[in-house]
């Protein structure tokens, strides 16, 4: 049993809760997730990233949007409410080491899991670069926090209500085409997000980083629903990732893995926001599909 | 076959036991009575439903049944048992209705009766060496072991006549038991009878590993396991679910930190086989792992209550033939399935899977497409499977299985309209314990290195069951869990070295 210890509304759909969970605190790493299961005799398990952790006070966070029953579940609880189980922490450490500068993209919901991330290159010594997206200025997250982080951050909104108007693309693009570009780019994002991110780098050969959030049951290297192809080879997001060179992912097919209970998803879910969201990613060809690159949506 | 009723079969074993009751019988008369069958539910019926298939014994079909063993001298059935049950013995107790006798005979090598009465493959173990068989010239003759095995157990839990094994005193000394699955049951069992504090640890959120996620309810009621975990708890044993060794805390913390003296590593089966067949990644195609984890222990059947998604399909292929393959194809029927192919590149007499579970699967309506293999699996313009290519294969000379190799026939690939597909062809080792725990060695495989007493390159640290064995059978995890809890409670109690380095 973990006990909910503080809850904050990021937007209308997207939550913060820190809960109780000693043992994962203590011993997670930057870069890895829990599974969040509600109730144990019928609930789904569902990966969420940590977004921050305290080990001398036993307590991790976690950011997440309402998008199928369990996290609507979720966002109902209150402090002081009690989940049966959180596993965790799962999946391999981000691998982080001084390269020199690093570019942190986050996008939407994934600032959150972002945040350790920045937190630990800053530690490892690198010069740490934020760029953090969102829709529209009020489901921007973690601003603070970032601000606190990073050594520089650019705030990013597709319509340009806060900070410069556009793509995290188009920054990331900039440093790269800089005369000091990044040693490497990590990008937290919708799959879309992160897509164009790695499309971006590319060319300047600069190694990116992308955290999947597939869908999973057990998180241990036991089921298989997790697998995406990286470098034309299978690979289980539970246990070779969640981390990924970005460079080598094979976006479409992940994109269309995760759509394969979305009729379900969307019955739990009345709002039209996820329709928006899969006409958004269901055209990712090219050109046309990075303008429509946006930095919001679920993770 | 005709199907008779669990009335009908009683009926008929009440007048057989009636003439031989209370009677000498010689061995002549024993092997005269006829072999008692399991009723079964209707299947077309049963293959709608949950509920268990097989539905044991009456008490008068198990003493027929009993009264079949000869009592043979040499015990042949002992030998071929994983777990050595002293099998006569046991069958003598029902004999003479003593069935309380009978079910602690059983557990004094072998702590879970009721599921292994259910899940062994008998057939080719104790019942494939039994003298009564090989007399009659046809295993499908022997003593029904495991039935009997089944009814026993069955009967002692259903009259509340569970007795918690005595346990000795405190020794102050901790074990900690990785998974709670067959291996992992047994090793809390024996280590903790010891006087041993026991605790088990396991990812999941219930206990019982394969036995609840894998096993399907209509095979094994998850009442039993659960009642046999209970009966653990009952002896002292502690389990912390949702925790996973490697990652939640490593073995090295809990050896090092958490003062556990010895641990036992029985994490079970890892990540699923898949083909390398394009299209293997669409919409609709799920490892058997997937598909029965969420059908078993997230409960997908119950979709009013169940949170976790069940994916509608009408036609379902399965690829396999093994025991898992027979299960995802009866779970698909279960599931809503209106038409379910096994597609198996061999033929029926080289099927993996026990001979009852392929009947049980052809009578419930699964149609066996043999001497076929899927090419590719094919999608419609939205990413969902719509389509199966196979290709016919004809049988070769034997291969080093000793079966008669698939030889493919090139130009024959034809499609076969699905629209799941669900890959049964076992797993590979789990990565986590190597890859969270240095110096412990493992396989080319994955599979971890043991030596004849289940101990690991670590110190203090046993494993055995499929992460070991790969993928097995839940009767070889138990034998590999007694052995292994036999060399942790010598170590305990300084009678044996820990490994030699």
């Amino acid at each position: 049993m973990h006990t909910i210890l503080e809850k904050r509304q990021f937007s209308e759909e997207v939550f913060y809760l820190r809960v109780t969970a000693p043992e994962i605190a203590r011993n997670r790493r930057a870069g890895q997730f829990v599974l969040v299961q509600i109730d144990t005799d019928y609930g789904e398990r569902i990966p969420l990233t940590i977004a921050d952790a305290n080990a001398a006070e036993g307590w991790i966070a976690l950011v997440f949007q309402t998008v199928g029953a369990t996290t609507h579940k979720l966002a109902l609880k209150g402090v002081g409410d009690k989940i049966e189980a959180i596993l965790g922490p799962l999946g391999r450490p981000t691998h982080i080491t001084k390269v020199g500068t690093v570019v942190c993209v986050g996008g939407g919901i994934g600032v959150a899991p972002l945040y350790p991330i920045v937190k630990a290159y800053k530690e490892a010594g690198n010069r740490v670069i934020a760029i953090i997206g969102a829709r529209t200025k009020d489901l921007l997250i973690f601003e603070q926090e970032m601000r606190a982080a990073a050594d520089e951050v650019i705030v990013v909104t597709d319509d340009g209500s806060y900070g410069r108007k556009g793509l995290v693309t188009e920054p990331l693009k900039e440093y790269c085409e800089s005369s000091e570009p990044p040693a490497e780019a990590v990008a937290i994002g919708p799959p879309i997000m992160m897509k164009f991110c790695a499309s971006t780098t590319k060319p300047y050969n600069v190694h990116t980083m992308v955290s999947l959030n597939t869908i999973m049951i057990d998180g241990t290297g036991m089921c298989g629903g997790c697998r995406v192809t990286v470098g034309g080879k299978t690979k289980f997001v539970c246990v070779d990732g969640p981390e990924f060179d970005g460079h080598q992912v094979d976006w479409d097919n992940m994109m269309l893995r995760m759509k394969a209970y979305k009729p379900r998803e969307d019955a739990d879910h009345h709002k039209c926001h996820m329709e928006i969201e899969a006409a958004r990613i269901g055209d990712p060809d090219g050109d046309s599909g990075a303008a429509k690159a946006k930095a919001g949506g679920a993770r | 076959m005709s199907h008779k009723t669990k009335e009908q079969l009683g009926r008929e074993a009440t007048a057989i036991w009636n003439d031989i009751k209370g009677k000498a019988l010689t061995a002549k008369d024993r092997m005269a009575i006829p072999p008692q069958d399991m009723a079964t539910g209707d299947p077309l019926k049963r293959a709608r439903e949950m509920g268990e298939v097989a539905l044991g014994y009456t008490d008068e079909q198990a003493l027929v049944e009993a009264a079949r063993c000869l009592g043979c001298k040499n015990r042949p059935c002992v030998a071929a048992c994983p777990v050595g049950v002293p099998i006569p013995e046991f069958i003598a107790c029902v004999q003479d209705g003593e069935y309380k006798n009978a079910v602690d005979t059983i557990k004094m090598a072998n702590l879970l009766p009721a599921i292994c009465g259910r899940v062994c493959p008998q057939e080719k173990q104790c019942q494939s060496t039994c003298t009564l068989g090989k007399s009659l010239k046809s295993v499908d003759k022997a003593v029904a072991i495991g039935r009997l095995e089944r009814f026993v157990a069955d009967w002692e839990r259903e009259n509340g006549k569970i007795t918690v094994p005595a346990v000795k005193a405190a020794t102050g000394k901790k074990v900690a038991v990785i998974g709670s699955g067959p291996a992992g049951l047994t090793v809390a069992a024996d280590v903790r009878r010891e006087g041993h504090d026991v605790t088990v640890f396991e990812a999941f959120h219930k206990t019982g590993g394969v036995m609840v996620y894998g096993i399907p309810e209509f095979r094994l009621p998850k009442a039993i396991v659960a009642k046999e975990v209970e009966n653990l708890k009952a002896m002292g044993v502690t389990f912390r679910t949702n925790f996973l060794v490697g990652r939640t805390e490593t073995i090295y913390d809990l050896l090092d930190r958490e003062k556990y003296d010895a641990a036992f590593i029985g994490t079970g089966a890892g990540l699923p086989k898949f083909m390398d067949l394009p299209g293997e990644n669409l919409i609709g195609v799920f490892s058997a792992n997937e598909y029965l984890t969420r059908a078993n222990l997230m409960k997908a059947y119950d979709t009013e209550k169940a949170a976790t998604p069940l994916y509608p399909a009408k036609v379902v292929g399965v690829v396999g033939g093994g025991n898992v393959a027979m299960d995802a194809c009866r779970m698909a029927l279960r599931l809503g399935a209106e038409k379910v192919y096994c597609i198996y590149r061999r033929t029926r007499d080289e099927m993996p899977a026990r001979a009852e579970e392929v009947m049980h699967a052809e009578e419930e309506g699964v149609e066996f497409l043999f001497l076929q293999n899927p090419t590719r699996i094919i999608g419609d313009d939205t990413g969902h499977v719509r389509a199966v290519e196979v290709l016919d294969y004809e049988l070769g000379e034997p291969d080093a299985s000793g079966r008669r190799s698939p030889v493919a026939k090139p130009g024959t690939e034809h499609e076969i309209a699905v629209d799941a597909m669900i890959i049964a062809l076992g797993n590979e080792s789990n990565p986590l314990m190597a890859q969270t725990t240095e110096g412990l060695d493992v396989t080319k495989r994955g599979n971890i290195v043991v030596d004849a007493k289940q101990r690991t390159s670590l110190k203090r640290v046993w494993a055995g069951g499929d992460i070991v064995l790969g993928a097995a059978t839940v009767i070889l995890a138990m034998g590999e869990g007694r052995k292994a809890a036999k060399s942790i409670n010598d170590y305990l109690a300084g009678n044996e070295e820990d490994i030699a380095d």
